[in-house]
């Protein structure tokens, strides 16, 4: 018996709130019963579209922080000498040194150069990741713990856990809703994905957000396609962003018209292709030209 | 005073509160973009730059004459960002922290940093406004660094607005840090509402006094009032949902500039920061 292959289609967009995770749980009910993998774990949003039923719930624990046990603490001052973080705050008269643990990055510095020894170094509890069952297809989230570090390695994560229910269950396609930006987490969201959807929107930002995006597209080898989001706010800049992607490399997939139905299909717990909204009709255009499984 | 601007969700409109506030404050402010991986408040506020400075990050470099391969900085190192094998170790640049541990531990001092860039930091000045943007390179994962060299020129007897990036994970918790005040901004829809909870479980972590602007008044429901009242959360700003704002944003206008109707709506904001701050915040 042959393979199939598990493809991979990961939606960034760069700018933040230009509409990935509606357009996301959108394909989630075009396609035909996908994986869904949120991997935006600072702020998923996406289990408010899909309601899920949460079928397995997984503590994510990961690195370390240091935690100054007060009674041994000298006071010598050589831990916040060497913490390039910022987490050591230095206690008052008489009083010993303490970790600021939103600061600390789990180094270990300090734990290692203490020369009394009085730096505890726990692991920490960065999160949980869940697998859930939705009306489109198991998915897999996760939430990150409040001020917690390792959202790359969460994101990682939910990526593999996604790929892995995919290959077991026989399902070809992954639909990651990326986070915005282009460091850590969108790195770790795209790396070795098969296709990108970067979803903008025609402002200045939006262009301007969607060079960089494609550039570290092109920096991990993806291949891009684009679809402008709210066209007709600007329909010049949306034919500018267009010619831009062209020249950066990347296929144009459409454009959805600005479309005030997409806030009451959320506030339904709805996909916006669930609703009779008028961009419906264009989301589906843009996911027919990805032609994906 | 240093006052963050800052969301849990994308998009909802931390840069124009950021550069129309900065416009209305006047001559003297700094705007500082902490948004290093996407900076957008240059193409608001444009002004000419009056400097640029590389950022680094310390790595390390290991001078294979002195290492014995005894493998102690592998065993320090909580990032796999160096690794040995037994001989002389292979470094991984783009996951070193730059802890500077493995240069500290070596017995040998066979280990030395050396920079490695991360980004650009830019200095422009727009009508007497000081602004100052991060600007990550493409395929740099870490942010923090940079934010933190955004922040080290910060001058503190001035007023300092931060426009944060989108989230609630470490680069956002790196901009408002050591913040007087953070205003949060979000849109009265079910994403708005859920992510302005992340937003505020995060910033009592830090212990930050904070107040809400809802944008986009009337796009949605009103969740996002309820929750605000029921949690005793200020409403410092509403902005209404007017889709010739989008449109003079999709532009690089200035609201205040564009729709000279809006003015008072940040003299106001800036007011309502003052007033609430002063009365002990919360």
């Amino acid at each position: 018996m042959s393979e199939t292959k598990v493809e991979e289609l990961v939606i960034i967009s760069g700018k933040g709130g230009t509409g990935k995770t509606s357009i996301t749980a959108s394909f989630a009910v075009l396609a035909g019963f996908p994986v869904i993998a949120d991997c935006d774990v600072d702020a998923a949003d996406m289990h408010l579209i899909l309601t899920p039923a949460v079928r397995e719930r997984h503590e994510f624990w990961c690195g370390n922080e240091a935690v100054i046990r007060r009674a041994d603490c000298i006071r010598c001052g050589k831990c916040l000498d060497l913490c390039r973080f910022g987490a050591i705050i230095p206690g008052g008269e008489g009083e010993s040194y303490s970790v600021d643990p939103v600061a600390c990055e789990g180094c270990g510095v300090c734990v290692r150069f203490c020369p009394a020894q009085a730096i505890d170094f726990p692991e920490s509890l960065s999160g949980e990741w869940m697998v859930s069952e939705t009306r489109c297809g198991p998915m897999v989230h996760a939430r990150l713990g409040i001020a917690a570090e390792n959202s790359g390695k969460l994101v990682s994560t939910v990526r593999r856990e996604a790929k892995r229910l995919a290959e077991e269950n026989g399902h070809r396609l992954v639909l990651v809703d990326g986070p915005p930006g282009i460091g850590c987490p969108v790195i770790a969201s795209m790396t070795g994905a098969s296709k990108a959807l970067v979803v903008t929107e025609p402002t200045v930002s939006g262009e301007h957000d969607l060079e960089r995006v494609l550039k570290l597209a092109r920096h991990f080898d993806i291949p891009a396609a684009v679809c402008v989001n709210k066209w007709d706010l600007n329909p010049e800049m949306t034919g500018r962003i267009e010619t831009l992607a062209i020249r950066s490399g990347a296929r144009i997939a459409g454009r959805i018209r600005y479309d005030r139905a997409v806030t009451s299909a959320q506030i339904k717990k709805k996909a916006v292709v669930e609703i009779d909204a008028p961009s419906a009709e264009d989301i589906r255009r843009v996911w027919e030209s990805l032609d994906l499984p | 005073m240093i006052i963050s601007v800052a969301s849990g969700k994308g998009g909802t409109g931390k840069t124009t509160v950021s550069v129309n506030l900065a416009r209305t404050i006047g001559a003297g402010v700094q705007l500082l973009d902490c948004d290093v991986e996407e900076p957008n408040a240059h193409l608001f506020l444009k002004g000419r730059e009056i400097g640029s400075d590389i950022v680094t990050i310390p790595i390390p470099t290991v001078d294979e004459s002195l290492c014995d391969g005894c493998g102690e900085c592998g065993r320090l190192c909580r990032y796999h960002a160096i690794v040995s094998f037994g001989s002389a170790p292979l470094v991984f640049p783009d996951l070193c922290h730059g802890c500077g541990g493995c240069a500290l531990v070596c017995p040998r001092g066979a280990i030395r940093e050396t920079g490695k860039r991360i980004g650009v930091v830019e200095t422009r000045d727009a009508d007497g406004i000081t602004l100052i943007q991060g600007r990550l390179d493409i395929g740099v994962a870490m942010a923090p660094p940079l934010i933190r060299a955004v922040k080290s020129r910060l001058n503190r007897e001035k007023t300092a607005i931060l426009d944060a990036p989108p989230g609630t994970s470490c680069p956002v918790i790196a901009t408002v840090r050591g913040s007087d005040f953070v205003v949060l901004v979000t849109e009265p829809t079910p994403f708005g509402l859920h992510d302005l909870g992340l937003a505020i479980e995060m910033i009592r972590e830090i212990a930050v006094p904070f107040g809400v602007v809802v944008n986009r008044m009337g796009a949605g429901d009103d969740r996002v009032h309820r929750f605000c009242r029921d949690e005793g959360v200020p409403i410092l700003l509403e902005i209404p949902d007017d889709r010739r704002i989008a449109e003079a944003y999709s532009r690089g206008e200035l609201m205040v500039d564009a729709l000279p109707d809006y003015t008072d709506h940040f003299a106001t904001l800036m007011w309502n920061i003052r007033d609430f701050r002063n009365s002990g915040g919360k």
